[in-house]
C-alpha cells in the first residue's frame, strides 16, 4: 500500500509565551495550551493533500512521548490521518533517538515518504527528518515550499538562503516541511467524532528496539539577556538625528 | 587536544562569511586544533580562502565533480568518513549547515547541537531554545564526538591570518548516492548587502500591504545601504521573498542597526533581531510589543515616515 508516515509532535503552542522556572530545571509547561507542532499540522495537510489526488493511499500519524501526546494524535485523525500510532515514553527523546525510533516504524510500515517538520518549536533542534533520512539511507528534502509527487520520484523546491532551491529524489524519501509549503485546513466537529473510532495503536520504544539515549544533558535553563528599553522619538527628524549621532546612518 | 572539523559552506567560488565566525566558535575551545573541509567540483579558489583565516590550522580538500552543487545526501557520507578522529564536527546554521550536519551526525551515532551561541568548554555548550525564550546549557560526556551548528549571529568573524595555513588534498572512499538530485535554483539577485553579514538591515512587515507598497523599503535601503528583510506575515502574503524572512524560522541576523517598519514584533520575529547593536521600530500603534525592544521607538505612519526618512538620510550626505 502507498503509505504516507507523518511525525506529529506535541509541544507548547505558539502562542505561549514560555517563561523559565525561577529554580532554572526547565521551562513551565503546567496549565500551558499544547498544541500540534506548527510544521507537523504542515506536514499532515501535505500528506493529506497527496493522498486526496490519489497519489497515497494511506496516511499514518505518529507521535513519540509521554500519554497526553494522545490528544494530539486524535487532532491528526481528525483532520484526516487514517490511523495513529503512538510511541509511548516519559523519557527525554532527543532527535537521533526520534530518528531511530520513525526508522523502526519505516521497516515495518514501509512508505512511499516520511513528512516531518522542519524544526520542532520547543526544542528548535532542525535535525530529526535529517537524521532519519541517513539512517533509512534515502533522499531528504529539506525546509519544503512546494512537493510535486510522481511514479518513482518528487520535485521539492526547497526554501534556502540564497532562494529557492529544486531537487529531484528518488521515493521512497523523507520530506520536512516550511512554513509556505501550504495552510492547514481546519478540523470539523463532525470529524472529531469520526475520528475517535479511528485506530490509535500504542508501542513502547523497546517494542521497536530503541532504548532512548540521554546524550545531551541540559545542565541549566536560563532566560534570555534582556534589552534595556530605550527611548521614544517624536517624529523622523529626531530619529534622523539620534541615528547619526551614533554614527548609524 | 580537540580536533574541531569545520564544514565550508561556499558557492563554488567564494567562502560563505559564516565560516569565519565557525572558526571562532572553534577557536572558543580550549586547545583546539581547526581544520576546514572544503568539498567541491574545483576547490582551489574556496580552499586559498579558508586557509586565510586566522586560527585555522589546516585545510582539506576533496575534490569531486558529485560535489558541484551542495546536497546534504552526497556530502554527509564524505563529511562522515573524514570526521573520524575529529572531536567536533562544526558547521554553520545556515540553511547548508542546518541541512547536512544532522545528516552527518546520524550516519556518525553522534548527538548534534544546534545553534551553538556560546562555549563554555569542549564539552559545555549554550543554545537558545523555544524562539530564544530560555537558553539552556547543555554538557556531553567527555569522549562523545560532537556535531554543532554555529549560531553565526553570536560570533564575531576570526581576523585575516598572518600566513596562510598548509592545503592538502583528501581522496575519499565513501560511495556516493545518486537519489538526489540538483534541479536549479532561482536566487533574487541583488545589488544589496546580504540580510546575514550587513551593517544595516530594514524590513518590512504586514502593514505594506502589497508587494509595491514594499518598494518603498528597497528606495530607503539603498539610500542607507542596508539589507532589506520581511516579516513571514510580509512573506506569506508575498509582498517579500522567503529568502527575506527574519525571525525563529528564518533568518537571524545580527547587524548595527535593525529598522523594523510596520512589524508587531511577535516573538518569532524578534529571536532573530536580538543580536542587533539598536534596533528602531516605527509602527502606528504604541502598544505594539516591537516597542519593548526598541532602543528608539516612533509612533506614526510609515507610508509617511519611510520616505520622509529616505528624504532626511539623502539630504546629510
Ligand atoms: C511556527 C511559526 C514560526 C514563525 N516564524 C516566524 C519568523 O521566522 N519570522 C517572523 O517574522 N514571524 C514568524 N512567525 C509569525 C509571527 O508569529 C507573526 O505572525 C508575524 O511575525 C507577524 O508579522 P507582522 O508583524 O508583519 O504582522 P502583524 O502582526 O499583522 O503586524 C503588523 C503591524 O503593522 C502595524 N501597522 C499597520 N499599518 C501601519 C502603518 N501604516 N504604519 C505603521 N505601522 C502600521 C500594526 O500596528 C501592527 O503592529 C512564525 C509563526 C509560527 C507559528
Ligand atoms: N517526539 C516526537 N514525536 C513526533 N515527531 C517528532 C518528535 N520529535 C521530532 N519529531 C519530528 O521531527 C521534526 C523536527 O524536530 P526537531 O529535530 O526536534 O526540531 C518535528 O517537526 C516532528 O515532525
Amino acid at each position: 500500500m502507498k503509505r504516507i508516515l507523518v511525525a506529529i509532535k506535541r509541544v507548547v503552542d505558539y502562542n505561549v509565551r514560555v517563561r523559565v522556572k525561577p529554580d532554572g530545571t526547565g521551562v513551565i509547561t503546567d496549565g500551558v495550551k499544547m498544541s500540534i507542532n506548527p510544521f507537523d499540522e504542515i506536514a499532515l495537510e501535505e500528506a493529506l493533500r497527496i493522498k486526496e489526488k490519489g497519489l497515497a493511499e494511506e496516511v499514518v500519524a505518529v507521535s513519540i512521548g509521554p500519554a497526553d501526546c494522545q490528544q494530539q494524535l486524535r487532532t491528526a485523525l481528525a483532520m484526516g490521518a487514517d490511523r495513529a500510532i503512538h510511541v509511548q515514553t516519559d523519557a527525554v527523546i532527543e532527535p537521533l533517538s526520534a530518528a531511530r525510533i520513525f526508522k523502526s516504524l519505516i521497516d515495518r510500515e514501509q512508505p512511499l515518504l516520511a513528512i516531518l517538520g522542519k524544526q520542532a518549536i520547543d526544542d528548535d533542534c532542525n535535525q530529526t527528518g535529517q537524521m532519519l533520512a541517513a539512517l533509512w539511507g534515502r533522499p531528504q528534502a529539506t525546509f519544503a515550499s512546494k512537493v510535486e509527487v510522481g511514479a518513482t520520484s518528487a520535485t521539492v523546491t526547497r526554501e534556502v538562503d540564497a532562494g529557492l532551491e529544486t531537487i529531484e529524489i528518488d521515493l521512497p524519501a523523507v520530506i520536512t516541511t516550511d512554513l509556505r509549503l501550504n495552510e492547514p485546513r481546519y478540523v470539523k466537529l463532525p470529524d472529531i467524532m469520526k475520528a475517535k473510532k479511528k485506530p490509535l495503536d500504542t508501542l513502547d520504544p523497546a517494542a521497536l528496539g530503541v532504548t532512548p539515549a540521554e546524550q545531551l544533558r541540559a545542565l541549566k535553563f536560563e532566560p534570555p539577556a534582556q534589552r534595556s528599553k530605550g527611548v521614544m522619538v517624536k517624529d523622523a527628524q529626531e530619529l534622523v538625528a539620534a541615528l547619526r549621532s551614533k554614527g548609524l546612518v | 587536544m580537540n580536533k574541531i572539523l569545520i564544514v565550508a559552506e561556499h558557492d563554488g567560488h567564494n567562502l560563505n562569511a559564516a565560516i569565519a565566525k565557525c572558526v571562532s566558535c572553534a577557536r572558543a575551545i580550549e586547545s583546539a586544533h581547526v581544520t576546514i573541509a572544503v568539498f567541491a567540483a574545483d576547490p582551489t579558489a574556496v580552499a586559498a580562502q579558508a586557509a586565510n583565516i586566522a586560527g585555522v590550522d589546516t585545510v582539506v580538500t576533496v575534490a569531486h565533480a558529485a560535489n558541484a552543487h551542495a546536497l546534504a545526501a552526497t556530502l554527509a557520507p564524505q563529511v562522515a568518513e573524514l570526521a573520524g578522529g575529529y572531536s567536533h564536527v562544526f558547521g554553520p546554521s545556515t540553511t547548508f549547515g542546518k541541512d547536512l550536519m544532522p545528516r552527518v551526525a546520524a550516519l556518525l551515532g553522534a548527538p548534534q547541537l544546534s545553534d551553538v551561541m556560546a562555549v563554555e568548554s569542549a564539552t559545555r555548550f549554550r543554545r537558545p531554545i523555544y524562539a530564544g525564550n530560555a537558553i539552556v546549557t547543555v554538557e556531553v560526556a567527555a569522549g562523545t564526538q560532537l556535531v554543532a551548528t554555529v549560531r553565526v549571529a553570536s560570533f564575531e568573524a576570526a581576523k585575516a591570518a598572518a600566513a596562510a595555513a598548509p592545503i592538502s588534498a583528501a581522496t575519499l572512499k565513501a560511495e556516493l548516492p545518486t537519489h538526489t538530485r540538483f534541479v536549479s535554483i532561482s536566487a533574487a539577485r541583488s545589488d544589496r548587502p546580504d540580510l546575514q553579514t550587513a551593517t544595516r538591515v530594514i524590513s518590512g512587515g504586514r502593514a505594506f500591504g502589497s508587494a509595491e507598497n514594499f518598494q518603498l523599503l528597497y528606495a530607503l535601503a539603498d539610500k542607507m545601504g542596508a539589507a532589506v528583510g520581511a516579516s513571514r506575515a510580509a512573506v506569506d502574503a508575498g509582498y517579500a521573498a522567503s529568502d527575506m524572512q527574519v525571525g525563529q524560522t528564518g533568518k537571524i541576523v545580527a547587524p548595527e542597526l535593525y529598522m523594523a517598519f510596520g512589524i508587531s514584533g511577535a516573538i518569532q520575529h524578534l529571536t532573530g533581531i536580538k543580536d542587533a547593536r539598536t534596533i528602531v521600530a516605527i509602527n502606528k500603534d504604541a502598544e505594539a510589543p516591537i516597542f519593548e525592544v526598541a532602543d528608539y521607538g516612533l509612533v506614526g505612519d510609515l507610508f509617511q515616515i519611510v520616505p520622509e526618512l529616505e528624504r532626511l538620510i539623502a539630504a546629510g550626505k
